[in-house]
């Protein structure tokens, strides 16, 4: 809160990218609608499930953001050695994220309802278990992610920014997953998202039976948090003994 | 009373040994000085008794607790402040003792703040963004930080490294009147002798993670036939083996 308080200007970079994203793939719906006679929406097929996805990539970015944030500044040491446990800094982080995140899905959900006339809303109270799975997940891939920096230093940052993009091909963000090889779809049914897009696709064609389907997704991503927050854990303990958590301070900028 | 309490603490890395079997203790009201050339292990040390280090052996003790065990209950009373540990740079200065405030769980913070800014000739500064202070005003902030919950034991690691000599006269002032008014502890290394002197009851020496010799600053040179701590620093950092011959 500080932090935009005393930037105003970061407020841009938290929903700018949102903003463009919905309103490209807004306008790409709006004119693949008018494509050879199309007999369903796909302002309703594709950018619901857009919009769904965003929110989890954004959880899981700005976790890792508000963490390479206290790298970026040489304040990591401050932290630890203040009487702040190491789960109530993940939980601060996630937190955070959350609030950024809830914050870009009202606004994703306000633009695609007034300027593409799509209701986020749709598919009824289903949407609540939906964000519920994507939220667990995205926080377990935001802590994964932040792990994987905390344990190779601020230069592995990189690898936390393609992964949602990774991700999206075996999830079905934009295609059902038998349109994956086989051997591909294996990954898919592994990640809590699948199951959601798969649900997502369900409903709108009439088919309301996605009760396994939920609590397949919202298992498995209950799974990848419990094992991501072992691991960052673990980074944090080797951490301590290593000694780069106060190299992070010091040297390894 | 003592109050920090260290035993045999070694620290290796990869047959690599920065703290080689440390023992030492500091009571209350005292001002231990830790000096050594840069590598002597000061800041391995500083970071254990921090908590943000685990030693690969050996014992601390803080207030009577084991650090281990209890680090989030010795951590509320006790602070640190080090030339590398930066605050939040795009925070402004009263930001930044708010959320460390909030952090140290300080009751009365408005209060505590706006006598930490006086304290600290900061209120003019309070409105500014810590990234846009010179590196005196930085290290100003950083102190009141440092002192910001009241702590019993204060650590600083090179705290008046970029201060003017006015201001670091004035921060040493401040913590002098500090520790004998709260009848707290400090660990401070620094490389300024003068300083050392000026502000410290004791001394200890490192030299590859050993403490080589110790006692009181405004003394100890002479007993090792020495000018000043400057040229019993330098004998430190070139020829150690050769104070035992001096003894």
């Amino acid at each position: 809160m500080f932090l935009i308080k005393s930037n105003p200007i970061r407020l841009l970079s938290v929903f700018l990218w949102l903003i463009i994203e919905i309103f490209q793939w807004g306008l790409i719906t709006k004119y693949l609608g008018t494509l050879g006679g199309a007999v369903f929406s796909f302002t309703t097929v594709v950018l619901g499930a857009i919009i769904l996805w965003l929110f989890m990539g954004r959880i899981q970015t700005n976790i890792m953001v508000s963490f390479l944030e206290d790298i970026w500044t040489s304040n990591f040491i401050n932290f630890f050695a203040s009487p702040l446990t190491v789960k109530e800094y993940l939980l601060g982080l996630v937190l955070t994220s959350v609030a950024m995140s809830t914050a870009g899905l009202v606004i994703m959900v306000l633009i695609a309802g007034l300027l593409f006339g799509y209701n986020f809303f749709i598919i009824g109270l289903y949407i609540l278990p939906f964000l519920l799975i994507l939220f667990i997940f995205g926080v377990a891939m935001g802590i994964f992610i932040t792990a994987i920096v905390f344990k190779l230093g601020p230069t592995a940052e990189w690898l936390g920014w393609p992964i949602p993009a990774v991700m999206s091909i075996f999830v079905g963000v934009f295609y059902p997953i038998s349109m994956l090889p086989q051997y591909l779809q294996t990954v898919s049914w592994i990640l809590p998202p699948t199951y959601v897009f798969d649900s997502v696709r369900m409903i709108l064609s009439g088919n309301f039976n996605v009760g396994i389907n939920l609590l397949y997704g919202l298992i498995l991503s209950i799974i990848f948090l419990i094992i991501t927050y072992f691991f960052f854990l673990k980074v944090y303990k080797k951490n301590l003994k290593t000694g780069a958590l106060s190299r992070f301070s010091s040297e390894s900028i | 009373m003592v109050l920090v309490e260290v035993k045999n603490l070694i620290k290796q890395y990869s047959g690599f040994t920065a703290v080689n079997n440390l023992s030492f203790d500091i009571q209350e009201g005292e001002i231990v000085g830790l000096l050594g050339p840069n590598g002597a292990g000061k800041t391995t040390t500083i970071n254990m008794v921090l908590g943000v280090l685990e030693p690969t052996s050996g014992q601390i003790n803080i207030f009577g607790k084991d650090l281990k065990h209890h680090k989030t209950e010795i951590l509320e009373q006790a602070n640190f402040a080090a030339v590398y540990a930066h605050l939040p740079a795009n925070l402004r200065v009263e930001q930044n003792l708010k959320v460390f405030g909030h952090l140290y769980g300080v009751k009365n913070l408005k209060t505590r703040i706006k006598e930490l800014l006086k304290e600290f000739d900061l209120e003019k500064f309070k409105n500014h963004k810590t990234g846009s202070l010179s590196s005196g005003e930085l290290s100003r902030v950083n102190l009141a930080k440092a002192i910001i919950n009241n702590p019993k034991l204060i650590l600083l690691d090179e705290p008046t490294a970029s201060l003017d000599p006015s201001v670091s006269k004035h921060i040493r002032d401040i913590i002098k009147t500090y520790v004998a008014k709260n009848k707290a502890a400090v660990l401070w290394t620094s490389h300024n002798m003068r300083e050392i002197e000026e502000v410290c009851n004791r001394v200890m020496f490192l030299s590859h993670g050993k403490i080589i010799l110790q006692g009181n600053p405004k003394t100890l040179a002479k007993e090792y036939g020495k000018k000043d701590l400057d040229e019993l620093f330098i004998t430190v950092a070139r020829e150690p083996l050769t104070l035992n011959n001096e003894i």
